[in-house]
């Protein structure tokens, strides 16, 4: 039901709330504008808006000194890889915990969520020591294992969640067609899960992408993804804001469209379905 | 009807995930807790001897520990209060009907997919900065005198930027939460003559105290942990003054090498966000009853 206004309070209301879009959306816009202008032009004292000499130059530059492109497809090995993963095994345990629940259902639940809660220091020692030792660190196979394991007991959670709203009558019918399991999985199920699936594989991919504790400690220079490289602008010699801004907003632009697009699903999975 | 059949297929299906998460949470956890009680640092090779608790006492005696336990807390009820206070104003400003709804959702919302280390960069450099940095033209144009945000005030620079990424979550999730509120009974408070202080205090509020509830909780869990933003923009620093439990652990093992006392300090952490978690467990739990 449309709540009753009026026209001039409205109109209040639009001003106060683009006003207020705009400076939260602000250090973003600024970031682009200033990816496009000189180094100079970049910390000029009173900084110029919009009227500055445009300039695709530190998008080249960005990628000709840093081999950018190698931190980009570092950035979505990782982050795809690990989602892939955990949904391949995360998809059958949710499946099974809503369509044939045991009575210890809910512990293994609420067991998988609290595996989520450890402080990622807790486990950092060994992990380095482990990794040290596997010739894991630094390798993009190493940091696509641990996000899919850090990632898990959230895809299971989503994906849980979306199952359990498939009604079950559905389910009995099948059975009594006669399908196995398998054919209830692949034939019922598998098109009435289809988007649940997708926006849990869409908020992972974000969640994967901007990861950066595991990222910046487990990485030098060869498997770093986009985190960890634009750590490497923090030393005072890469000051360079007009590259750092060119840097950060092609990291920044795929996820964030992306993230436009699931941010319906991201209230209910960041909450596991706590709020809707 | 489920069969034995089914049961025992449902069973093997659960198990890669079941299996592969003991062994995440165990068994690097045990190698911590035992590593936390020997002598073992990485620069002194081949001395691993057991030293009961003194990785501990010297952990908890640290003067760096109480400043970290200090920072860690002011992070975590700082940004707290900014994104509950802030996502409540912001959410009731945009449930309000206006013109380009979706359109400010979207601006609002931004800031949180924005990875950890180009936010802190962005806001350390472009607007921080008190020579280059867009406070300090803010505040000379006005005839001040600029302020260093990260000499003189750093543990206030990472709070204001873990603020910034973490207010479009809890506006979002308020504003999930304040959408389901039942129009009719608001009109009906109005019609009753209750004012808009004592419609939000006695209809509102309680409607979003579930939600807020959530937001504390999870947030809380990931602002124990705050880390990139101290990394590239402070490094902890000057001295211990924006140090928190995660940067102090991580100084301690991959900066000085002490792998032991890292590990005390690692499960101290993982102590204090056990007692978070539990809070956050009921309520999650409850919602499975639901």
């Amino acid at each position: 039901m449309a709540r009753r206004t009026t026209l001039p309070r409205k109109l209040g209301v639009t001003v106060v709330a683009w006003g207020i879009g705009f400076l939260v959306f602000f250090p973003i816009l600024w970031t682009v504008l200033t990816s496009f202008k000189t180094e100079g032009e970049a910390i000029a004292s009173p900084p110029s808006f919009l009227a500055f000499e445009w300039t695709l130059e530190n998008y080249r530059e960005v990628q000709v000194r840093s081999d950018y492109g190698k931190h980009v497809f570092n950035s979505i090995v990782i982050a795809g890889g690990s989602t892939l993963l955990g949904l391949i095994i995360a998809v059958p345990a949710a499946w099974a915990m809503a369509f044939q629940p045991a009575k210890r259902t809910k512990d293994l639940l609420m067991w998988m969520l609290s595996t989520k809660m450890m402080p990622p220091v807790g486990v950092l020692v060994p992990l380095y020591l482990i990794f040290r030792d596997l010739g894991l660190l630094d390798t993009r196979l190493g940091l696509t294992i641990i996000l899919t394991l850090i990632d898990l007991p959230i895809i299971v959670w989503m994906l849980y969640t979306y199952f359990k709203e498939i009604p079950g009558e559905i389910l009995e019918a099948a059975r009594m067609d006669g399908a196995d399991l398998w054919n209830e999985i692949v034939h019922v199920l598998t098109p009435m899960a289809v988007p649940g699936i997708a926006s849990t594989l869409l908020l992972n991919v974000i969640l994967a992408w901007n990861e950066a504790f595991w990222t910046l400690n487990l990485t030098a220079a060869k498997a770093a993804p986009l985190t960890a490289f634009i750590a490497s602008y923090s030393s005072p010699e890469g000051l360079f804001y007009a590259k750092l801004s060119a840097a950060s907003t092609m990291a920044i632009a795929p996820i964030l469209i992306l993230g436009w697009f699931s941010q319906k699903q991201l209230v209910r999975g960041l909450t596991f379905g706590a709020v809707k | 009807m489920s069969t034995q059949h089914s049961r025992a297929a449902a069973r093997l299906l659960v198990a890669p995930s079941v299996v592969l998460l003991f062994l995440w949470m165990i068994v690097p956890l045990a190698m911590t807790v035992w590593f936390s009680f020997l002598r073992f640092n990485l620069l002194m090779p081949g001395t691993r001897e057991w030293i009961g608790l003194l990785n501990y006492r010297f952990f908890l005696t640290d003067p760096a520990f109480f400043a970290a336990v200090a920072n860690t807390l002011a992070i975590v009820l700082g940004v707290l209060a900014i994104t509950i206070v802030g996502g409540i104003l912001l959410a009731l400003l945009l449930d309000q009907p206006f013109f380009g709804q979706g359109a400010v959702r979207l601006l609002m919302i931004a800031p949180f997919f924005v990875m950890p280390t180009v936010s802190a960069l962005v806001w350390k450099n472009m607007f921080m900065n008190p020579v280059n940095g867009l406070f300090a033209w803010l505040q000379k144009s006005v005839g001040m005198a600029p302020h260093d945000w990260l000499a003189a005030t750093p543990l206030l620079a990472v709070i204001v930027i873990v603020a910034w990424q973490w207010l479009p979550f809890s506006t979002l999730i308020l504003l999930t939460a304040l959408q389901s509120l039942d129009e009719e009974q608001r009109e009906a408070a109005e019609l009753d003559g209750a004012g808009a202080l004592a419609r939000f205090r006695y209809i509102v509020l309680p409607h979003l105290s579930r939600a807020i509830t959530v937001v504390i909780l999870i947030q809380t869990i990931f602002l124990l942990s705050v880390f990139a933003e101290i990394l590239v923009t402070t490094n902890g620093g000057p001295g211990t003054d924006s140090t928190n439990l995660a940067y102090l652990v991580y100084a301690q093992a991959l900066l000085q090498f002490d792998v032991g006392g890292a590990s005390a300090g690692g499960i101290v952490a993982v102590v204090l966000a056990n007692i978070v978690a539990f809070f956050l467990m009921r309520m999650i739990g409850r919602t499975l009853e639901g």
